[in-house]
């Protein structure tokens, strides 16, 4: 390693009841391309928090170019030459890309000089955008390059990137990564946190993993196996999904010529959509987030209606029923967003079982609900996916993002649904926690049940679906057999590069 | 009837003077609204600002001294607000009404002994030579100091929010506060600073409705245009010269239905009674069928946990 920019010592920070970094110490070398690994809630976020100001540490220190660095606000920070793109990006949708970059900037440049040094860095790192758009109708790629600009326009000494590639076509991670090389080579360190192992072992120069909060080890990407660093990050080996070899049935569900308006000023219109399930067959549709992944889930749930004939369940049209018609049928969805849209926070776990088990497992009789039974049902979901909570009397709100969506999932999976569909099932879930729910959904199409799977995570389609497509602008790529998929194929079918270039400077 | 008795100058220029109660107190608004925080208790802070002010300019006999101290007790009220909706974390609607209830009954209290009293008159400028102009001059140039800064607020706030970065940060703030700490703004703090000018504007309209419209003390003299001003911000979708244009609307249909009623136009009282307010939210509504801007954390409570 060349000479040390930054360097971390004892860095510790506890929240009521958790310990988010325990005497955490690693070094960054001068343009060094750092990965920081761990699974969601080993405190990496927080880490980087301190690095970048908007959290102060307990106890330990910091220090940037030999000198003590303790930033009392990201401002400060900022000045000393550190830059973060956010995991959820930190952007304004109702102001124009300019404006947005504008803010994150301490002394920023008149509008049209500053329009026209985002033109200027924007084509040199190729990743093209046009300053005078409102953020809100940028696409997730998009709105990812306006960060990128923002930190590259205050030519940083430290980039630090939280999960930028969640969001990104495999062409567009590609298109990242030259970027990034192209900013180490000139000397900006990097400090990219992500939990996707081959991508840290194709980009990143040096690794420190995290676990609960505690750095458990330093490795060379390059050198260390994607498992043994999985084993770092995990504690122990991880089980993969076993997939039992069936037999496919008739069609279950049966999408022809769908189109949709999206509900939301700016969702993505659904736009002629085909496409069928057999019972026993798992369906996994990728795509970008943004791409018509919410609409698709609500035109299959009941949430938006649609024509008749557009939606056939086992042969019968339900495109004008309801979510609870659809339910009695035997459609049931599990939508991606926890806290809100399937469950209610502030409800019980008991009263979360009613919300979409009335129907199927007899939760009322005659308007009046059954509280006994409900319980019973709450109870069964929590014993039967280890959900680690007291009890069913606890709010949803307050169980952890894995947990929480073991919950739902379960509550689906345990109603013996005809055909299920499932959007982001894992999103935000740790490793355990999500081969535990991806091994219920193989188990359920396995008993005979039709599954879609709607996720942006590839690796989790390659390993349950048994064909894939891809969501591209509201329209559907035709499903093509999963096994055998090469990546270039799969991005292709994703969009390819949205317009992106490789870096040309 | 006899609607030759209706002067159409007179009548245009007492529609400014009905409107800048209601532009005062919605330019204010709109301000807090952009920052991201709904504050009901306009009518409250209005009240409140017409009792201060008129009791400072009979006491001082300087009308200027009563706007000056209409403004700083808007504030002061906004203040309360502050403390409940920004530092303990207080639902804002309900604080809102809260403040509103508050300031009608603070106000009637304080007022007591100022019933029936005449405060100092408000001068009105004169400009050089325009203000003898035939129909131009009485309409234009015979008004009072705080009616012009009312259209000029307008026209401050317009260029703060569009061409500043104070407005950009207080726009980001209103449309994204957890973005907007993250970058290392103070979301708080500017939210507390565009509470007390909205307490300030407020307070400052309710001045001018007991110190210049009406000119005299009543309990709940405000009577409801605290609540038009809120619906204004709204239906002028957050922009500043709609706000204005609203007003004015607002301001000239309640003084016509007035000059009618005294012409004795053979309409029930009620119907025009009610027509200010029906013609102004259609006409806005109509105006806000664009896409609607309200700021998208509007009165969502921040909380920097981590």
């Amino acid at each position: 390693m060349t000479e040390t920019l930054l360097s971390l010592r004892g860095l510790t920070k506890a929240y009521p009841g958790v310990v988010a970094n325990s005497n955490v110490s690693f070094d960054i070398g001068v343009g060094e391309i750092h990965a920081l690994l761990g699974e969601n809630g080993a405190g990496k976020s927080t880490l980087v928090k301190m690095i970048y100001g908007l959290v102060k540490p307990d106890s330990g220190t910091m220090v940037l170019r030999g000198k003590p660095f303790a930033p009392a606000e990201p401002r400060s920070a900022r000045a000393d030459g550190i830059a973060m793109v956010f995991q959820h990006f930190s952007l304004f949708d109702a102001l124009n890309v300019a404006e947005n970059i504008a803010l994150g900037m301490e002394t920023p440049p008149p509008m049209r000089d500053l329009a026209r040094r985002i033109r200027e860095v924007s084509e040199a790192y190729g990743l093209p955008l046009d300053p005078f758009r409102t953020v809100g109708d940028l696409s997730a790629g998009e709105r990812q390059r306006v960060e990128i600009i923002r930190c590259l326009l205050q030519d940083p000494k430290l980039l630090i990137m939280d999960e930028p590639t969640s969001v990104l076509t495999p062409q567009e991670v590609q298109i990242l990564f030259e970027t990034l090389r192209k900013l180490s080579s000139e000397g900006t360190a990097i400090l990219y946190i992500s939990h996707k192992l081959e991508e840290i072992r194709s980009l990143c120069d040096h690794a420190t993993v995290l676990r609960l909060g505690k750095n458990v080890g330093e490795c060379v990407p390059r050198e260390t196996s994607a498992s043994e660093m999985a084993e770092l990050m995990v504690g122990s080996a991880l089980k993969t999904p076993q997939r039992a070899g069936r037999e496919l049935g008739e069609v279950a569900l049966d999408i022809s010529g769908l189109s949709a308006a999206s509900p939301s000023a700016f969702g993505t219109a659904l736009k002629n959509v085909h496409l069928t399930v057999r019972k026993g067959e798992v369906l996994g549709i990728g795509g970008v987030a943004g791409n018509g992944q919410d609409e698709l889930l609500g035109v299959l749930s009941g949430e938006i209606l649609t024509a008749p004939d557009a939606v056939r369940l086992d042969g019968a049209p339900v495109g004008q029923m309801g979510p609870t018609a659809r339910r009695k049928l035997g459609l049931l969805t599990a939508p991606e967003e926890r806290l809100g849209h399937s469950a209610a926070p502030d409800m019980s776990l008991t009263e979360n079982a009613m919300l979409t088990g009335s129907v199927r497992e007899n939760l009322e009789r005659n308007g009046f609900l059954k509280w006994g039974a409900a319980e019973d049902f709450a109870r069964r979901i929590i014993e039967a996916f280890d959900v680690r909570t007291p009890g069913p009397d606890n709010a949803a709100r307050s169980l952890s993002g894995g947990n929480l969506q073991k919950f739902v999932i379960g509550r689906e999976v345990l109603q013996k649904p005809q055909v299920l569909v499932v959007n982001q099932p894992t999103w935000g879930v740790d490793a355990s926690a999500a081969s535990a729910i991806r091994q219920a959904i193989l188990d359920l199409a396995a008993g005979g049940a039709a599954v879609v799977c709607i996720s942006q995570d590839l690796d989790e389609l390659m390993e349950i679906s048994d064909r894939f497509a891809a969501l591209n602008e509201g329209r559907l790529s035709t499903p093509r057999d999963a096994a055998g998929l090469t990546v270039e194929e799969i991005g292709l079918m994703m969009g390819g590069a949205h317009g992106m270039e490789v870096a040309h400077v | 009837m006899d609607l030759s008795a209706i002067n159409p100058v007179l009548l245009v220029a007492s529609l400014m003077v009905a409107a800048t109660p209601i532009l005062l107190a919605a330019i204010g608004e709109l301000v807090v609204e952009k920052a991201g925080v709904l504050n009901l208790g306009v009518e409250g802070m209005m009240i409140t600002g017409a009792i201060c002010g008129f009791a400072i300019a009979v006491e001082t006999g300087s009308p200027w001294a009563g706007f000056i101290g209409a403004a700083a007790g808007g504030a002061a009220l906004s203040l309360l607000f502050v403390l409940l909706t920004q530092l303990a974390l207080a639902n804002q609607v309900a604080s809102g009404l809260g403040l509103t209830l508050f300031g009608l009954g603070f106000s009637a209290l304080l007022g007591q002994s100022y019933v029936g009293v005449k405060p100092p008159a408000t001068p009105k400028l004169e400009f050089l030579g325009l203000s003898d102009l035939s129909v131009i001059g009485p309409i234009l140039f015979h008004h009072d100091l705080i009616l012009y800064f009312g259209i000029v607020l307008v026209a401050a706030v317009w260029a703060a929010l569009k061409y500043t970065r104070m407005g950009l940060i207080l726009r980001a703030v209103g449309e994204n506060h957890d973005a907007a700490h993250a970058l290392g703004y103070k979301v708080v703090r500017i939210r507390i600073l565009a509470i007390l000018f909205g307490g300030a504007c407020a307070g400052l309209g309710g001045a001018y409705v007991s110190l210049v419209r009406v000119p005299q003390w009543t309990e709940g003299m405000t009577a409801g245009i605290g609540w038009i001003a809120l619906a204004l911000v709204v239906f002028a979708s957050w922009k500043p010269w709609r706000v204005l244009l609203g007003a004015y609307l607002f301001g000239g249909i309640t003084v016509l239905q007035l000059n009618l009623q005294a012409a004795g136009v053979a309409i029930p009282v009620e119907y025009l009674a009610m027509s200010p307010y029906v013609v102004t939210i259609l006409v806005l509504v109509i105006l806000s069928a664009d896409k609607s801007s309200a700021p998208a954390s509007l009165g969502r409570i921040f909380h920097a946990a981590r």
